[in-house]
């Protein structure tokens, strides 16, 4: 293997030994060789690159960016309407207090104007039936007094008789009447 | 081979950092013509497989969440696309993909060129040089199309002082020239030496006494260039966005 580098060995910058005499980059006789290679390998890279891999990393990175605006948006919208349906709810229930309030209002009215009519009805009849009493007691008091009276009188007239004195009738009333007052 | 029996028959210690570059014919040990498939060839050819693999198959699902290999590529695609828009402008978006492209190469050529037993493109400075004034040549023949002779007034400084425009003229001139060269020169020094040291740290690998030291030293400096690898790229790539905002606004 050695022995043949050795014979083939075909170059002005490479020693018997096939080492490098001075710097392998400077060796002219290499260097249409290590340009050709790379102007092969640089338009394969550009190719690849913007024939294939730069669209497509453009188109994924202006797709992602795009969702995650959407998704923002989505977002935002979904909030949105999250708030609607809270203000919707308080709205709701806001209304439903209201109502209930109005109802127990009405009720309220309701019951305190059946109150009033019983209790005016009650009134009435407590009035009626005071009346009665208030009548019968005075009539009562009246039969009294005048049985009072008649007793007083007739008491009168007896004790005057008894006493041996005569009194008329119109002087035992009166004197009789004047009493009672007192 | 042959070093490494000639290494054995001298029993001493043996250096040669730079046959790392030497290109070598795939198919038989003839002499490598400019046509020869090379183990040049086979690296690019490597390298360009990986950035199918990233690129293509990474993006072929297609996901709004990606996976592993696509948000990789993802990242990538966002890095160089976030650098043209600050740096060189919005209408130089559409030159997004030469300079993906160049970002592409010089990271995978780079990062590539670590691996044990690889061959190294961008050590090359036949190969930076085509990249470096390519970009040069691009841009500017973009300058003079776009602005015409105005492109010119790159040079001419309007707020220095009268006398002093010519002299800045000058060294404007000199400094635009250089770009192509420095650009270049930057890239393959950084990935030789790099590779070099290396190889010298792994030559000294071969004494017992200094072989810790040396196994301890290539791992610092293999550290050291990953993150050269990425820088370089980095570099690379940005300087050329700088130099294509003068051509597209020339006015400073």
């Amino acid at each position: 293997m050695a022995t043949e580098t050795h014979e083939t060995v075909a170059s002005a910058c490479l020693d018997s030994h096939g080492g490098a005499i001075g710097m392998p980059q400077l060796c002219g006789e290499w260097i249409p060789h290590q340009i050709f290679w790379l102007l092969v390998a640089l338009a394969a890279t550009f190719f690849v690159m913007s024939r294939i891999a730069l669209p497509r990393i453009a188109a994924v990175l202006a797709e992602r960016s795009g969702t995650i605006t959407n998704d923002l948006a989505a977002a935002e919208e979904l909030k949105n309407k999250a708030s609607e349906a809270e203000a919707a709810y308080d709205k709701a229930l806001v209304d439903a207090r209201a109502q209930a309030q109005q109802i127990v209002a009405e009720a309220k009215a309701e019951i305190q104007a059946e109150l009033d009519a019983e209790l005016a009805k009650a009134d009435e009849q407590i009035a009626a039936k005071t009346a009665e009493s208030e009548a019968a007691i005075a009539e009562i008091r009246d039969g009294a007094v005048k049985s009072v009276t008649d007793v007083a009188k007739a008491t009168t007239k007896e004790l005057v008789a008894a006493m041996g004195g005569k009194a008329d009738a119109k002087t035992i009333t009166a004197a009789v009447t004047a009493r009672m007052k007192g | 081979m042959a070093t490494e029996t000639e290494a054995a028959s001298e029993g001493g210690l043996v250096f040669h950092p730079l046959d790392q570059f030497i290109p070598k014919s795939l198919f038989g040990d003839g002499a490598v013509h400019w046509y020869t498939p090379s183990n040049l060839t086979l690296w690019l050819a490597i390298l360009v497989l990986c950035v199918i693999g990233v690129f293509v198959l990474g993006s072929r699902g297609r996901g709004i969440v990606p996976s592993r290999i696509q948000s990789v590529g993802e990242l990538m695609y966002g890095f160089v696309y976030k650098m043209i828009e600050d740096v060189t402008g919005k209408d130089a978006v559409k030159y997004f993909p030469y300079i993906m492209t160049l970002f592409v190469f010089v990271l995978f050529a780079n990062y590539l060129a670590l691996l044990p037993m690889s061959y190294s493109p961008t050590s090359m400075i036949a190969i930076t040089a085509v990249l470096g004034f390519g970009v040069f040549i691009a841009i500017t023949v973009l300058g003079f199309v776009k602005h015409g002779a105005a492109f010119l007034g790159l040079f001419w400084m309007k707020d220095a002082p009268g006398f002093l425009r010519p002299i800045i003229a000058i060294i404007e001139v000199i400094s635009y020239f250089v770009r192509p060269v420095s650009l270049s020169i930057r890239l393959a020094g950084n990935i030789t030496a790099g590779h070099v040291v290396i190889k010298v740290f792994a030559g000294f690998a071969a004494l017992t006494l200094a072989s810790p030291a040396a196994i301890l030293g290539i791992v610092a400096i293999y550290g050291l260039e990953i993150l050269v690898a990425g820088i370089q790229a980095y570099v690379f790539t940005i300087l050329t966005c700088v130099y294509l905002k003068d051509a597209l606004h020339p006015a400073h």
